[in-house]
């Protein structure tokens, strides 16, 4: 066991892992942060996106023990001052039924949206192409990713 | 899923120390980068290392740069910022345009070309634009630092020319004298992060120069010697474009697997030879080409 530290949502929390520990896991059942899920488990599906250091990673693809002294944020971080704007149009769109996808599809639209936020259909297509969601075709996801869009974030606030 | 297998996690701070580590674990150590291959492969138990070595504390593996004449690409390097360099889209557009048909942004965000090199599957999407562009790849350990043709990187399917007390330093792509544009064209099943089916990498330069390459139809990524013969000094024409063609099923080997039949995957490379001539010479010219979309 080693003891490492991550700054998970803006709290730095410490915690001891061993070499062979995988990040999903380790946030899922050591830190109680349950937004990443566990699809295909081979970093195919985006149900476990996660932002490392500010970009999106699989976390089923990365070590815990590589995150030492990192930044870790997940859904549950985003939220912290209430939904995000993005995260309004979902529920007002109904972008998705069971619901499995949404925290990897909301990772990976939010980071389209910081870096570009004026992106045409073809460039949402393609930041949330690793994303697999089985409900919904994925319609309804896009327009709402691009509603925010044409917004401008709502005050700056994706 | 956990990983099963146990192992030691060793990050060195300096290349000493990881040459080091690598010499006393020979091929029981496995270099650690942006793990998206190596991840699958220790949950699945095909590998089972002593020693993990994450060579992401390692500075001298950080540049992406021009030097000496040289695009150097450090093994730290990701596809996303392959994709998103200024340097790389102004000085080899087909490199960036290659980063982003690998898989989704969040493995682009971890994974190396390095590591893509290494992992040395036959799809490998970075395997055209190294080749036609006649990338060199530095490899260093405790005995010494060489450079490596990428023609004598591939050695078959997972095997590469690296020996087990090395690393990838960094892949240098040495940039055209003459005007250049390469286009990589790839087919999947399906738009997004598929594997590739069938790959095909041009190049062409100003003087009617042509280099071929393709991936994903042979147990390694290759150059076509005797279709630059066939291209060398002339104009792309509808005549040309037929000899091309009919000679391509004489320089691939693909076979038949769950992506794609062998007569399939030998259709297609020559369909997407011709367009990817065709792109590269009208960007030449100054056209616009929508190249995501060549397929």
């Amino acid at each position: 066991m080693k003891k490492i530290s991550y700054k998970l949502n803006g709290e730095v929390r410490h915690l001891h892992v061993e070499p062979n520990d995988v990040l999903l896991d380790v946030l899922r059942d050591k830190l109680g942060v349950k937004s990443p899920k566990c699809g295909c488990d081979r970093g195919d599906c985006g149900a476990c996106a996660v932002f490392l250091n500010g970009k999106s990673v699989r976390s089923c693809l990365v070590l815990a023990i590589e995150c030492d002294g990192m930044e870790i944020e997940t859904v549950e971080g985003l939220g912290q001052n209430g939904l995000t704007a993005l995260q309004e149009k979902f529920i007002e769109l109904n972008s998705f039924q069971c619901g499995y996808c949404a925290p990897g599809v909301t990772i990976s639209a939010t980071e389209l949206l910081r870096k570009n936020p004026n992106p045409t259909l073809h460039e949402v297509k393609e930041a949330i192409s690793g994303n697999l969601c089985r409900c919904t075709g994925y319609a309804p996801i896009l327009d709402a990713v691009l509603e925010v869009a044409a917004k401008g974030g709502e005050h700056g606030k994706l | 899923m956990a990983i099963a297998h146990e192992f030691q996690y060793e990050k060195p701070a300096t290349l000493a120390e990881a040459f080091a580590l690598l010499t006393r674990h020979g091929r029981r150590a496995k270099i650690l980068a942006g793990a998206t291959d190596l991840a699958v492969q220790l949950k699945e138990g095909v590998v089972t290392p002593e020693c993990l070595v994450d060579v992401k504390g390692l500075s001298e593996l950080d540049p992406l740069e021009k030097r000496d004449g040289r695009l150097v690409i450090g093994a730290n390097v990701t596809f996303s910022q392959l994709a998103e360099s200024a340097l790389v889209r102004g000085e080899i557009p087909m490199l960036a345009e290659s980063a982003l048909t690998v898989a989704s942004v969040g493995v682009r965000n971890r994974a190396t070309i390095a590591g893509n090199i290494c992992s040395a599957v036959p799809s490998l999407d970075a395997g055209p634009v190294l080749l036609v562009y006649d990338a060199v790849v530095v490899v260093a350990g405790e005995r010494g630092r060489r450079e490596i043709p990428i023609t004598e990187w591939f050695l078959g399917p997972r095997k590469t020319a690296l020996l087990e007390d090395e690393l990838v330093v960094a892949i240098e792509l040495p940039l055209p004298q003459k005007r250049h544009r390469g286009v990589y064209v790839k087919l999947g099943r399906y738009r997004g992060e598929d594997l590739a089916q069938v790959g095909v990498g041009v190049l062409v330069t100003g003087d009617d120069e042509y280099k071929v390459a393709f991936n994903a139809v042979g147990p390694k990524p290759v150059r076509s010697a005797n279709l630059e013969a066939l291209l060398r000094g002339k104009k792309l024409d509808d005549a040309l474009l037929a000899q091309a063609r009919a000679a391509v099923p004489g320089e691939i080997t693909p076979i038949t697997d769950i992506r794609a039949s062998r007569e399939y995957r030998v259709h297609m490379a020559q369909v997407m030879l011709e367009r990817a001539l065709r792109a590269a010479v009208a960007l030449l010219a100054g056209a616009s080409v929508d190249v995501e979309h060549l397929i």
